[in-house]
């Protein structure tokens, strides 16, 4: 899907904030990521119009980075560390326990669609070892109880967990009246005014 | 796990920081509950060093840094006031980009400094603009971490809604944009040429060298200062209250504090904000004011000193001090404030596995010996692990570690030789290759047997399975 | 400055990279990612060497490391071959070992460097990476990502050069791979760029897929022959067939680079449908009867029989832009020097006078692309026309601050990158012109009826003024709905500018080499205007006789035949039903000769209609001889293979009719060297001409007098006129100025279009529709105008539309394009069933159309 006209309006003030318009690719991706859950063909190729980019360029972008998924995921994701520090908390035992437990293979989807795992590298929780994120919301020191809780939790809505491609529940927006300019690189420029302080100052 | 829940299902302290009783620079408001509110942030000093900077001269402010000697706290531990230093003059615009993409195995400091107090980095990225003349800063944030995310968008939008960023920043004719940018999971992205091309929304690959520094070649093309989120956390503090007082804490080399995340078999593990350059690893690892000592009944077996990129330390190097110099001198780097406790129970072949599988999958694929080289020495060791292994493979790590990063290095685990200077050479174009070199050749100095074993036996050496959950 | 290489001290030209300063030396550094016509990025690292700048030896790339003084190099030592063995050893741990069934087997740098230093046997034991085994990513070109190395040359190539980002790095680390987006194939009229430089066999191009091996392989240098930009190629045969085209890389045209068309379109030459014998029908009385194939004796007799029973005005040649320069110069000999008729016009209508093109100062490609110098586009799209020097201008554009100043009816494939992009409506070019240069200058300007902005004006003519280094105009017809008048007094307006130059953009292969060999009427070889040669001289001793009167161009000639008083009509390489502008007059033109003979080398459209004798003609892989480029620039053609059957080469065959006409007339003329050798002789331009000037410079070749900013050029004067060489051709100024014309046509009516042709890459041309590798490519036929216009019309995006005109019409989907301004309409030229010519009469200047639903 395209994004929507409320999502391409974001886009628009999202790369206006930008000196160049390529600079929003990634945000913009996570935004289509968001409406859909993943990365359709049409979307892609809509972001690459509103920044200036074959749709080439975009997947090629997108695909270097793994938050990005081309087919339909779960409505949650869960990302089970297994990187040193939980390697020695059990991490790996906790993900061959998640795949058991879900009955999917690491990358799978469960088969009511509500669920994919996935192998995670360090997600910066190391000292709450072993660690997963839930469509990127942290838990901590999960035992293989915590682990089916949490399953169960997700698959009976209890969690407010939004589903999969929603981050931050708050966009960055900044006033018309308060925006201090984006300063392209080709415009070539004079120091900012409050540098020249230096003299002002030297001289009083 | 109920008392972690929390509002949009994010966890809501900040879990594995440590408060305890040491100097607080930049972990101040951590034990708030609002710590990430401007309510609390201007209760508590919030904005005072951006007045204090505003005060005086963006020159004065930047001689300030210089004087206090802030080192750069992303890894390589670069002075800051230096590499502002390297700004051609006259090349304007200048941006600042602030690296928040932490992701280095163990590393865990940036994420709590940006979701507990965003407004402290906002105030430091504004100090650093004011200093430099840099006209538009870029806040790059990890992709993975959508409540750091979401803690510095609410913050940015409060700041400017305040007044404090934006047009006419405090009623002066200080005026510059905070725009916050985040990524999508990729570990060389943290690499700083790399974050440019992903913030220039490229592929986040290196970009070749020379030109050495983004100060003189970054965003756009323009000259660039790329300063770590915890790098710039120290600016409000340090504007409060002056490079003089900054320079009392740490050592005179090294002065201040540093956020350290300590992790592993440990009673007490944790992030703690440490007086850099004055503790020792033992105290870290062993002090009750921090972790206090290996997880009961076990005996330290092997540690990382700097994160996953680092070559290994053993017992011998417990005193060496917090500090970039003597353990860069010892053979390995502090890097980026990540320290891995290994006990007795660690298989030391599937250690070295679990990192150098990270790199192999974490390789950006641009230059050759790192995206061939990584992998090959994933699946070699993968295969020892499965009992596959052959005579000849801790010959063909070693090896294939020097085609990667090649000189006395992975020389050095044949001879014994023991310290290598550290960083080591590379025919890469950047460190990731390398960094996948250091647990092997670490863990082949130390524990050849471990390998020769698992290759003699061929067959699958159970290792102690972890209690999982077990209390830490 | 010096650098010390191995232990013996070099040369080395400050800036450059250490791989170019070794190799210059002698010392090749082996390489998979490095080109020297692209940036270097550093990525495969086979070029590892160690360098010493004074901190010690350290390894460093070669290709990234520009020399500096004193810098000590070890391309031989243990470190440096240990990494290098290194990197080859990574490299091969996943490349199937399928070198015997490999195309590349042979030539492939990566099973060379394996030969040389590889190790002996494989220290992986692991399972190499998989991918599906090769996948078209375009029409031509397949893809084996096994193979693939990633050294970024393809990727690079269609970003950085071609500018067609079709093609990307997709994933990530070890599992990265070349790919296109799905759907959205390598589109790029360049694609065949990336398989040549492709270090292994990861991209083939289907022509040539397991057609041979390149040990089987012989090569000669030759020249492209099918656009006027002269690309230098190698051609590449076995067993007398042409196999394969490379680009070859001549520094001053087109750097190794070539279009696909280029490239692919010796496969017309291959065709089963070639000619191969002269043939002959009987098309008395209206009726023809079934081809008859005939001796070569016959034919000729037939055609000289013809010729010699009829006065010399009542015979027209046609054509000849395909022909060598020998040909040229013998074709212009027996029509002019043998024969006695001026009718003769290489340019089918879709041309400029040659005394414009001829006359004004002239300028090369590199004077073009000269760093910070200003280009102005009168002309047609370099990329859909000209392709290699549309790589070139791209280049200069993005890397060497060129500035394009476009004077086009409709977007072009460079107005993404131009500074200003002026869209006249069309007709009213030389007003625009007039308006720039009045501007540029500081003088009072009226936009008029141009449709363009004053303010557009002003800022393009800022830009103008600025440009203190010269001025280069590409000129040529960017419609060929609108008369070549338009253009050539746009051109007159703007030679008033000081030091502006022209590179000529006509596109019809050598069309350049015809005009200084004469096959124009009026023109004589080496720009000698027919009444401007004196009685004696080497011209009067070569030629037994002249024409006595100017002759006809093609439109008069097509005219004349269609009154009936013209007896016999050779089309030599001409279709005058696709390519003259004017499809009604070329219908009746060739209706109404009596005799129409034609040489070529397939039967085309208008000599099935129309012709009783056909001449098989040899190809251009096929004879020797040399061709003249846009830039003036003469580089040899080469036989490779012989032709088929009995096909004879276009400058035997005049000579034969000499012969025949004139006993004696070609004596000594047995050889397209002996050719060259009259044609130096007898035309001062060609003098340069010598066989030592052209084994000087086997691959730049030898640019004629009066080429180039370097070469001896007519002058110019403030008043506009250009002032030719020692014998002025053709008339000084065009028939109409502009500034004297009241005429300027008016904005179209409600609901009309002012019509705009264009040609495009691919169309339904003769050989193109005998090139596999082509076919399906040519755009089908599109009405095109701009959204706003869509908007007010009745008629919604993708209707089934007629184009209609006073003089025909063509059917067309109807299509918004951006591209359009207003006002106008834009259909291709040629394009598969919809001839464009067929709404255009031949001496309008523009062309008015309405579009109807069907």
């Amino acid at each position: 899907m395209t994004l929507s006209p409320a999502n391409e309006a974001l886009a628009a003030e999202i790369i206006s904030w930008f000196p160049r318009s390529r600079s929003a690719l990634i945000p913009l991706l996570h935004l289509a990521q968001e409406q859909d859950g993943y990365l359709t063909d049409d979307a892609m190729r809509h972001i690459g119009e509103l920044v200036g980019a074959t749709p080439a360029e975009v997947k090629g972008t997108a695909g270097f980075y793994e938050m990005f998924r081309f087919e339909p995921v779960g409505t949650y994701m869960i990302n089970v560390c297994t990187n040193i520090s939980c390697l020695l908390w059990g991490g790996e035992e906790l993900l061959h326990h998640a795949a058991e437990s879900l009955g999917v293979e690491v990358g799978g989807t469960t088969d009511d669609g509500m669920i994919t795992l996935e192998e995670a590298e360090c997600i910066a929780a190391c000292t709450e070892a072993p660690c997963l994120q839930v469509n990127y919301r942290y838990r901590g020191r999960v035992t293989h109880d915590d682990f089916d809780r949490l399953v169960d939790d997700l698959r009976a809505s209890r969690l407010d967990i939004p589903r999969h491609g929603a981050l931050s529940a708050v966009r960055q927006s900044i006033p018309a009246e308060r925006l201090a300019g984006v300063i392209p690189p080709e415009q070539a420029r004079e120091a900012p005014v409050w540098l020249g302080r230096n003299d002002v100052e030297v001289a009083g | 796990m109920d008392q972690q829940m929390a509002v949009n299902g994010y966890i809501a302290h900040a879990p594995g920081y440590v408060h305890n009783d040491g100097p607080k620079l930049i972990t101040s408001r951590f034990t708030h509950d609002d710590s990430f509110t401007l309510a609390r942030y201007e209760a508590t000093g919030g904005y005072e060093g951006l007045r204090a900077a505003l005060e005086t001269t963006p020159a004065a402010v930047h001689d300030e840094v210089r004087a206090a000697t802030l080192l750069g706290r992303g890894g390589a531990g670069f002075p800051a006031g230096v590499k502002w230093g390297f700004l051609p003059p006259g090349k304007h615009p200048y941006y600042l980009v602030v690296n928040g993409d932490e992701s280095e195995p163990g590393t865990y400091k940036d994420r709590l400094l940006m979701e507990r107090d965003p407004h402290q980095l906002i105030e430091g990225c504004l100090i650093a603009c004011y200093a430099l003349g840099l006209q538009q800063c870029f806040l790059y944030v990890r992709g993975e971490m959508a409540l750091a995310q979401e803690r510095i968008a609410a913050a940015l939008n409060e700041a400017y809604e305040a007044g404090y960023v934006g047009r006419g920043i405090c009623g002066t004719d200080f005026s510059v944009d905070i725009v916050m940018a985040w990524g999508a999971g990729a570990y060389i992205v943290g690499e700083e040429t790399a974050l440019i091309e992903s913030l220039e929304g490229r592929r986040g690959m290196p970009r070749l060298k020379p030109p050495y520094f983004p100060a003189a070649v970054g965003l756009y093309g323009q000259p660039t200062i790329v300063n770590n989120v915890e790098t710039l956390s120290n600016l409000p503090w340090m504007m409060v209250n002056g490079a003089e007082a900054y320079r009392r804490y740490g050592s005179e080399s090294s002065p201040g504090t540093r956020m350290f995340a300590v992790s592993g078999h440990l009673r007490r593990p944790g992030v703690y904000e440490v007086e850099h350059g004055v503790t020792t690893f033992r105290e870290l690892i062993y002090g009750d004011n921090f972790c206090q000592g290996i997880r009961d009944g076990h005996e330290l077996k092997m540690f990382i000193p700097g994160g996953g990129s680092a070559p290994w330390f053993f017992a011998e190097h417990l005193d060496l001090p917090l500090e970039a110099r003597p353990v860069g001198a010892a053979g390995s780097m502090l890097g980026s404030g990540a320290i891995v406790i290994m006990d007795d129970t660690t298989d030391a072949v599937k250690a070295a596995w679990r990192v150098v599988k990270f790199f192999a999958r974490e390789s950006c694929g641009k230059c050759t010996p790192c995206r061939e080289g990584t992998t090959w020495l994933e699946q070699i060791l993968r295969r020892i692990l499965d009992g596959e292994g052959r005579p000849s493979d801790i010959d063909l790590l070693l090896d294939i570690g020097d085609n990667i990063s090649p000189g006395p290095y992975p020389v050095a685990a044949h001879n014994g030789q023991e310290a290598v200077p550290f960083p080591p050479r590379q025919t890469t174009i950047c460190p990731l290759g390398p960094s996948a070199v250091a647990p092997v050749v670490s863990t082949i100095r130390r524990f050849r047997h471990e390998y020769e074993a698992k290759i003699t036996r061929r067959d699958p050496i159970p290792i102690e399975v972890v209690p999982v959950g077990a209390s830490q | 400055m010096e650098i010390t290489v191995d232990g013996v001290a070099v040369q080395a030209t400050p800036g450059e990279m250490l791989i170019e300063a070794c190799e210059r030396s002698g010392t090749y550094i082996p390489r998979f990612c490095y080109h020297s016509r692209m940036s270097p990025v550093g990525m495969c690292r086979m070029c590892l060497v160690e360098v010493d700048t004074g901190r010690g030896f350290a390894l460093q790339p070669s290709c990234m490391v520009p020399v500096s003084e004193g810098m000590k190099v070890s391309t031989e030592s243990e470190v440096t071959k240990k990494a290098q063995d290194g990197v080859l050893e990574f490299l091969l741990i996943n490349h199937p070992l399928d070198c015997p069934v490999c195309d590349k087997g042979g030539e492939c740098p990566l099973q060379d460097q394996t030969m040389a230093y590889g190790p002996g046997e494989t220290r992986f034991v692991e399972e190499k990476r998989h991918f599906a085994k090769p996948i078209a990513i375009s029409e031509t070109v397949y893809l084996d990502r096994e193979r693939c190395i990633l050294c970024d040359r393809c990727t690079r190539f269609a970003d950085e050069v071609a500018g067609d980002a079709l093609i990307q790095f997709m994933g990530r680390g070890n599992h990265t791979e070349v790919n296109t987006f799905p759907d959205e194939p390598f589109a790029s009229y360049f694609s065949g760029n990336t398989v040549q430089i492709c270090p292994v066999g990861a991209l083939t191009a289907a022509p040539y897929r397991f057609k041979a091996r390149p040990w089987d392989l012989t090569e000669t240098l030759s020249t492209a022959w099918v656009d006027s930009v002269g690309a230098r190629v190698a051609v590449q045969a076995s067993r007398n067939r042409v196999l394969r085209v490379l680009g070859a890389d001549a520094d001053a045209v087109n750097w190794g680079w070539l279009t696909d068309k280029e490239r692919f379109g010796f496969e017309a030459l291959n065709s089963a449908e070639r000619l191969t014998a002269p043939m002959l029908r009987d098309a008395a009385g209206g009726g023809v009867s079934e081809w008859q194939e005939a001796g070569w004796g016959e034919a000729l007799d037939r055609i000289a029989g013809a010729v010699g029973a009829v006065p010399p005005e009542r015979v027209a040649v046609l054509g000849g832009a395909r022909l060598t320069n020998e040909a040229q110069y013998m074709w212009a000999k027996l029509a002019k020097g043998v024969i006695g008729t001026d009718n003769v016009d290489a340019q089918l209508g879709d041309g400029l006078d040659p005394a414009v093109v001829l006359g004004l100062p002239r300028a090369t490609i590199d004077d073009a692309c000269r760093p910070g110098g200003t280009v102005v586009l009168i002309g047609p799209d370099p990329k859909e026309e000209l392709g290699t020097l549309y790589l070139r201008l791209r280049h200069g554009i993005v890397n060497d601050g060129v500035k394009l100043i476009e004077v086009t009816p409709c977007e072009t494939g460079l107005s993404h990158l131009a500074q200003h992009s002026l869209r006249p409506r069309p007709g009213t070019a030389a007003q625009l012109v007039s308006a720039l240069v009045a501007a540029a200058v500081g003088d009072g300007f009226e936009a008029g009826s141009t449709g363009v902005d004053r303010s557009e004006i002003e800022a393009a003519a800022q830009c103008l003024a600025e440009a203190d280094d010269g001025v280069t105009a590409v000129l040529g017809r960017a419609s060929l709905a609108e008369g070549a008048e338009v253009v050539e007094a746009a051109a007159m307006e703007l030679s008033a500018l000081p030091s502006v130059r022209f590179l000529p953009a006509l596109r019809r292969g050598n069309v350049m080499g015809a005009l200084e060999a004469g096959l124009a009427p009026e023109l004589l070889p080496g720009r000698v205007r027919l009444d401007g040669v004196e009685d004696e001289g080497s011209l009067a001793e070569a030629w037994p006789r002249r024409p006595a009167a100017a002759g006809l161009d093609a439109a008069s000639v097509l005219r004349a035949a269609a009154r009936g008083d013209i007896d016999v009509l050779v089309l030599v390489g001409a279709d005058p039903l696709n390519d003259f502008i004017d499809r009604d007059l070329a219908y009746r033109g060739l209706r109404g000769a009596s005799l129409v003979a034609a040489v070529d080398m397939f039967l085309n459209d208008s000599a099935t209609l129309a012709a009783e004798i056909v001449l098989a003609a040899a190809g251009p892989t096929e004879c020797d001889g040399t061709f003249t480029n846009l830039e003036g620039r003469v580089s040899p053609m080469s036989r490779k293979v012989t032709p088929p059957g009995t096909s004879r080469p276009d400058w035997m065959i005049a000579a034969d009719l000499a012969e025949r006409l004139k006993p004696g007339s070609t004596e000594g003329l047995d050889s397209p060297q002996a050719i060259r050798a009259e044609l130096a002789r007898v035309s001062s331009v060609h003098s340069s001409l010598t066989e030592q000037a052209l084994q000087e410079n086997p691959v730049e070749g030898v640019l004629l007098a009066g080429a180039g900013a370097t070469g001896k050029a007519g002058g110019w004067r403030r008043s506009g006129r250009p002032t030719m060489g020692r014998s002025p051709v053709g008339r000084t100024e065009p028939a109409t100025g502009p500034a004297g014309r009241e005429d300027l046509p008016e904005p179209p009516p409600d609901g009309a279009f002012l019509l705009v042709a264009t040609r495009t890459m691919y169309d339904d041309g003769t050989m193109l529709r005998h090139c596999p590798s082509s076919q399906g490519l040519a755009p089908a036929a599109s009405a095109r105008i701009n959204p706003a216009d869509l908007d007010r019309s009745s008629l919604g995006e993708g209707a089934a539309v007629r184009v209609v005109s006073d003089f025909g019409h063509i059917e067309a989907t109807l299509t918004a394009d951006r591209g359009v301004p207003a006002g106008s309409l834009r259909v291709h030229w040629l394009a598969p069933g919809s001839p464009a010519n067929s709404l255009i009469a031949a001496g309008t200047d523009v062309t008015a159309v309405e579009v109807e639903a069907r």
